[in-house]
């Protein structure tokens, strides 16, 4: 049942390792641009997470799930259509649809009562969604493979390698992670959505429907998560319940980053994917405990996290 | 939540346990099966769990996601006392649920002063690291494969834990102790301070409570009694196994509570038993057990919004005015 993929890491510590890399460049740059990757990805999912929360108050546990289904669906697409670009479009959009049917037919329900219900309800729909894969895609690993726009030879900095693809995915993120910014800070969507999570009761009050804005909020959530699901697909192999370390990890992000802050599940995700990439190198065996040491770190020092206001 | 604040007396509640457990003791003389003795012996070891949630969630209302690191730890610590060190199963016990007892107070000061979603994720996410390190510490706990090679059982004080008659009745005799205590902790002072914690955690600091370390207190107890659970189920499948430490076994731990119903002390166990009777109904008919189980989940969550313990006590306190609830 372990979700994440067989590692063939050796089970050791070493120190040593991780200073031979850091001294050459080439390996640095190796590292660091999979540190970027692993980054960018774990920020679209953490993005999501972080403004569901901060809008919300609530959780959402399926939301690496979201991030499963998006992969899946991208892979389908492209392979019924053989065009990545459409299969990137469809997976956000389809993701985004199913994020606001599950919370304006389930999610909807449990607002009021406890965390238990929350729990039970995203508990629930973990278990069925990865079945629900296990039975449309079937249960043994599966990967969609280098799309032939970036099958081209890796860029080479300081001896370092940097496929074609991760700078796409970086500008993505990136550019995301702007307009995000931008429409929430700038726009007057943005004034309204943050009026709705700081008193709901007096933005309804002035007429504005905010079951409505609470659906679009989880739309734009799993759309962030199905978007990053499909650019990770060419890279992460597939199997139902990969959604879960990954729902873990962007947790960790948004604790580092503090809850509900974009700008701080950015740098979160940064410094987590930095820590796996060279936290591999040096400790194999303990690359998740230096993540969790970092978050327990950052917890005891600033409990509200990085960029987090509300205490 | 409505609790029934009626206490009867501690030596009632022992004569009750004890006819409890000759009734447990008995039943597979009347009905000699090997699935029903299976069946109790895995809801002695998942019901203490059940019920050592419920310590946290309803007694205390400290939503834990991760409670099945406990169980994890329980049961790897027991194992590895058995195969490596060669203890005997008292000592083992005892040791495992000392580690696992310093293993919650390590987690516990760390989650138990966060807020309630912090403190449910958290906990999950540390639960998560123990996942991975059995996963990846392979020299040690052989990794995804579980311990293998069996759990060595020595005989102790006459009983041969081999022998599965005799690990039934242990397994009856721990399930009833645990509760008993269980039970005993939640009505004494203590319990009533979680109580009013739950309800209402400043007015308890007004009162001079610290309320922090009444939380920690009970997320260690909570833990010790987990492991309880999980040295038992090593000792069914003789073995440990990384799904111990999987987030899903939390799940099913809140699932059982709910199931069964918070507000009556067995309710956890009642949950446990329905949950794995739902269990093997289900994985007889059907692969896609996630399936299954998260749309009874959902019924439950979102149509009932109660456990079958809490009908059962609406329906008997309804005809009675007078009775207090």
């Amino acid at each position: 049942m372990p979700s994440r993929a067989p590692s063939h890491r050796s089970p050791q510590l070493n120190p040593a390792a991780l200073a031979d890399c850091l001294s050459t460049a080439s390996c640095v740059v190796t590292q660091l641009t999979s540190g970027l990757i692993i980054g960018m990805l774990l920020f679209l999912v953490a993005a999501g997470l972080t403004l569901i929360f901060g809008v919300l108050k609530v959780v959402n546990f399926t939301h690496g799930s979201f991030y499963m289904l998006g992969a899946y669906l991208a892979l389908t697409v492209y392979q019924a259509s053989g065009s990545f670009a459409l299969a990137v479009v469809c997976a956000a959009a389809g993701v985004g649809l199913f994020g606001l049917a599950f919370e304006r037919l389930f999610m909807k329900h449990v607002y009021g009562s406890n965390v238990l219900m929350q729990l039970l309800v995203c508990y629930a729909f973990i278990l069925i969604l990865d079945d629900a894969v296990k039975l449309i895609w079937g249960a043994e690993f599966k990967s969609m493979g280098m799309p032939q726009a970036f099958q081209q030879p890796p860029i080479l900095l300081a001896g370092g390698v940097i496929p074609v693809f991760y700078l796409l995915l970086i500008a993505v993120a990136l550019a995301i992670g702007g307009l995000l910014w931008y429409g929430i800070a700038g726009t007057r969507i943005g004034k309204v959505v943050r009026a709705a999570a700081h008193n709901p009761g007096m933005v309804s009050a002035l007429g504005i429907n905010t079951g409505l804005i609470y659906g679009a909020v989880f739309a734009l959530g799993g759309l962030l998560a199905g978007l990053a699901g499909a650019l990770a697909a060419p890279v992460r192999s597939m199997a139902p319940g990969m959604g879960f370390s990954i729902l873990i990890e962007s947790f960790i992000v948004t604790v580092i980053g503090g809850m509900g802050s974009i700008v701080g599940a950015l740098a979160g995700a940064l410094m987590i994917g930095l820590i796996r990439a060279f936290g591999s190198i040096g400790f194999p065996l303990f690359t998740d405990g230096l993540m969790f040491l970092f978050m327990v770190a950052i917890l005891v020092w600033k409990p509200t996290g990085l960029f987090g206001r509300d205490a | 939540m409505p609790e029934r604040t009626r206490r009867r007396s501690l030596a009632f509640e022992c004569a009750l346990a004890l006819a409890a457990f000759a009734l447990l003791a008995l039943l597979p003389v009347v009905y000699p099966s090997k699935a029903l003795v299976d069946f109790v012996i895995r809801l002695a070891a998942l019901g203490i769990f059940a019920s050592s949630l419920n310590i946290l969630i309803g007694y205390g209302g400290m939503v834990s996601f991760g409670h099945g690191m406990f169980f994890a730890s329980g049961a790897y610590a027991f194992g590895l006392l058995m195969q490596k060190a060669g203890t005997s199963i008292p000592a083992a016990i005892a040791l495992a649920v000392l580690f696992s007892a310093a293993l919650a107070g390590l987690v516990g000061a760390i989650c138990v002063r966060l807020k309630e979603i912090y403190f449910a994720f958290l906990t999950l996410a540390f639960q998560m690291l123990l996942h991975s390190l059995i996963i990846s510490w392979v020299p040690l706990t052989g990794g995804d494969q579980g311990l293998m090679g069996g759990i060595p059982r020595p005989p102790f004080l006459g009983i041969d834990m081999a022998d599965q008659s005799h690990l039934y009745v242990f397994a009856c005799a721990t399930l009833v102790i645990c509760l008993l205590a269980m039970r005993h902790l939640m009505e004494s002072p203590f319990g009533y301070t979680l109580r009013m914690i739950r309800d209402n955690a400043p007015r308890a600091q007004f009162l001079g409570i610290r309320v922090w370390r009444m939380r920690l207190a009970a997320f260690v107890l909570a833990g010790a009694f987990a492991s309880i659970g999980g040295i038992l189920m090593s000792l069914f499948v003789s073995g440990a196994y990384p799904e111990f430490a999987y987030w899903t076994m939390s799940g099913e731990g809140i699932f059982m509570l709910m199931l069964g119903g918070m507000s009556a002390f067995l309710g956890p166990l009642v949950g446990t038993a329905l949950l794995l009777f739902l269990n093997d109904v289900v994985t007889r008919f059907t692969e896609y057990y996630g399936l299954t189980l998260g749309v009874v989940i959902l019924l439950f969550a979102l149509v009932f919004r109660r456990g079958v313990t809490d009908f059962v006590l609406e329906a008997v306190q309804r005809p009675g005015p007078g009775k207090r609830t």
